[in-house]
């Protein structure tokens, strides 16, 4: 065997995380099977329909406008799936769609937020539904070039995602004047290369520039000044797949599968204590229960201690607080947390809090892009504070000291780095505080005094 | 196992570049207007590491003269992202992820494991050459837990103890 060969070995197939029949209503996963990804696939499933509709219209209708486009994604209240759940829709109509230069569609695939895997099994197993996506939001907003930036890791998928672009190209659907219209579209593959800091948007564009990827201040906001300055709009893999349903079905179908504001499925990435970690699309407003359920439940024999629920970075939740949410942007809000990205890091009660936290502050240290002060100082200061109360040299006022620290760097910074690593810190220390100082107690008593 | 060596940082030959990487360059730089060609340079860099294992300072003054960007800023983009690797490596990188959801499922089990089995502390290469081990940040891959990535192209799931040495032993024996 030669080395590709042996490696061919250990490749996941995708039967556990993506076509496991524990979806409810799927839109986006539904009937894959991981080797039906393919255009006509795709076509069969129904794909490339609703560009046809907007393109050329269908049951006698008319074609689509742009600002049909546009009001259709608003009545469906999709949300972005990145993270921060911005209105779809909306960000759609800030685009200056007479601005008289080029404008550019981006696509966030640079799924590094800790916790979060969907966007990689969408585009391995599904990559035409981000293509039909894409068309479709050019369309509405006048652009005539993108890029899909995906994540460097997943090396496989921007492969794969390059042959779908072949496919698309020699459809018809990519290039110029698709299906006979005035509209014309190229769409092109962007590989990042290892930076978490490349997930925001801004950071993104520099690297997509060719740059070291560090955020840009804001405002101007990329809808104004983008990609090589130009008007440019972002939006995640996830919430361009979720568009072709839309055009298909009407904004209000969306809308009625998911719950007021909150339109649509959501692709949750449940990781961590359960029995079966996975992808799950589910309807917006299901239960975490049942989420919980689908999933396999907490390790056997153990019992919930704590979810963090949107990507590490979102604050952690206690189990009771927990099992009262509904998997959605508001009700998760309401909790004190976010709905991120939908990646459930699970924790069952046999885990150190200490320890998870250590393991979060050295990425965050890790990945920060070193531009702003408080959080390339404050993310390794953090740090060390963390480690030294895990390894028992936490002093009295440790976690004063870290409250301050992420105080300090929470709101202070260009990007939202520096938030996502402050708030981990705040939340397990809000929640879980009695481990912390028992830690921090021991040192005061030394095994040799102490009363066991 | 062999004993673990210190890599050495006198690697300056000028290895060329194929004509079919530099034909990759092309089909790469042809996806952005001409006078942005500089984005293309991440790729560019990563099909010269695919080559070569590793990004030469002479591998970066080729990109940056087709590109038209000073040699400092493909440098600048060399250091900044974790991938790159800056000098020479064994023949397999292998990127074990340790972040919190994959140390919740055994990534950092996975990481001592192989630590154990080649002899190595992370960040070492073995004296053979073959393998270079590194802990590595999220890769995306979170439900196959443990996952480790190969030479930065082939990611490898669900990698139970039994699994890292079939494809250890499997990579030792493995031709070409």
């Amino acid at each position: 065997m030669n080395a590709e060969q042996v490696l061919s070995q250990f490749q996941a197939t995708g039967v556990q995380t993506c076509f496991h029949d524990r979806h409810i209503e799927p839109q986006i996963y539904a009937d894959l099977d991981g080797t039906n990804w393919r255009l006509k696939d795709y076509e069969a499933r129904g794909g490339y329909a609703a560009l046809r509709k907007i393109l050329l219209g269908a049951d006698g209708a008319e074609p689509m406008t742009q600002d049909q486009v546009i009001a259709t994604v608003k009545e469906s209240a999709l949300r972005g799936r990145g993270g921060a759940g911005f209105p779809t829709g909306l960000k759609w109509s800030f685009m200056p769609r007479s601005f008289p230069g080029q404008k550019y569609l981006v696509c966030n695939s640079d799924e590094g937020e800790p916790g979060t895997c969907k966007d990689r099994d969408i585009l391995q197993f599904n990559p035409h539904i981000v293509i039909e996506g894409m068309i479709i939001a050019a369309f509405a907003m006048g652009i005539s070039v993108g890029y899909n930036y995906i994540h460097g890791e997943i090396f496989q998928t921007y492969d794969r995602f390059e042959e779908a672009l072949e496919e698309a190209r020699a459809a018809g659907y990519l290039g110029d004047q698709l299906l006979g219209s005035n509209f014309s579209f190229h769409l092109h593959a962007f590989h990042g290369f290892g930076a978490y800091i490349c997930g925001e948007e801004t950071a993104l564009l520099e690297s997509l520039e060719g740059k070291k990827g560090q955020p840009r201040f804001k405002p101007p906001f990329p809808a104004s000044f983008g990609l090589y300055g130009k008007p440019t709009t972002i939006n995640n893999t996830e919430t361009f797949a979720a568009v072709p349903w839309i055009i298909r079905n009407g904004g209000a179908a969306y809308l009625a599968c998911g719950k007021p504001n909150n339109g649509g499925t959501k692709i949750f990435s449940v990781s961590g204590d359960v029995e079966m970690p996975g992808n799950y699309e589910i309807p917006l407003g299901t239960p975490f229960s049942k989420l919980l359920e689908l999933a396999g439940g907490v390790r056997k024999g153990r019992t919930l201690k704590a979810v963090i629920p949107g990507g590490s970075s979102s604050p952690v939740l206690p189990a009771d607080v927990m099992m009262q949410c509904t998997m959605d942007y508001d009700s998760i809000a309401k909790a004190g947390s976010m709905l991120g990205s939908g990646a459930l890091i699970v924790m069952d009660d046999s885990r150190d809090m200490v320890e998870s936290l250590l393991r979060l502050s050295y990425f965050y240290m890790h990945e920060s892009c070193g531009q702003c002060t408080p959080c390339r100082e404050g993310t390794g200061w953090m740090w060390r504070v963390i480690d030294r109360i895990l390894n028992e040299h936490g002093r009295e006022g440790d976690l004063d000291l870290l409250n301050s620290l992420a105080d300090n760097i929470q709101g202070r910074t260009i990007c939202a780095l520096g938030d996502a690593a402050a708030m981990p810190v705040r939340a397990m220390i809000k929640h879980f505080r009695p481990e912390f100082e028992a830690l921090i107690q021991q040192r005061k008593n030394p095994a040799g005094t102490a009363t066991a | 196992m062999s004993a673990p060596h210190a890599h050495s940082h006198a690697e300056t030959e000028a290895l060329p570049l194929s004509d079919e990487a530099l034909a990759r360059f092309d089909k790469e730089v042809a996806k952005y207007p001409y006078a942005q060609r500089q984005s293309a340079v991440m790729a560019c860099l990563a099909i010269a590491q695919q080559e070569h294992g590793y990004v030469s300072q002479a591998s970066e003054a080729v990109i940056a003269e087709r590109l038209g960007m000073p040699e400092i800023a493909v440098r600048e983009v060399t250091t900044f992202y974790n991938m790159y690797n800056q000098h020479k490596l064994g023949k397999y990188k292998l990127n074990v992820c340790t972040n919190l959801p994959c140390q919740l499922r055994d990534g950092q089990k996975a990481l001592h494991h192989l630590e154990q089995k080649l002899g190595i502390t992370m960040g070492q290469t073995t004296a053979d050459g073959l393998f270079t081990l590194q802990q590595s940040e999220c890769l995306g891959a979170c439900a196959d837990s443990p996952v480790m990535l190969v030479n930065d192209r082939t990611m490898c799931s669900f990698m139970s103890n039994e699994k890292l040495d079939q494809l250890i032993d499997g990579l030792k024996g493995a031709q070409g």
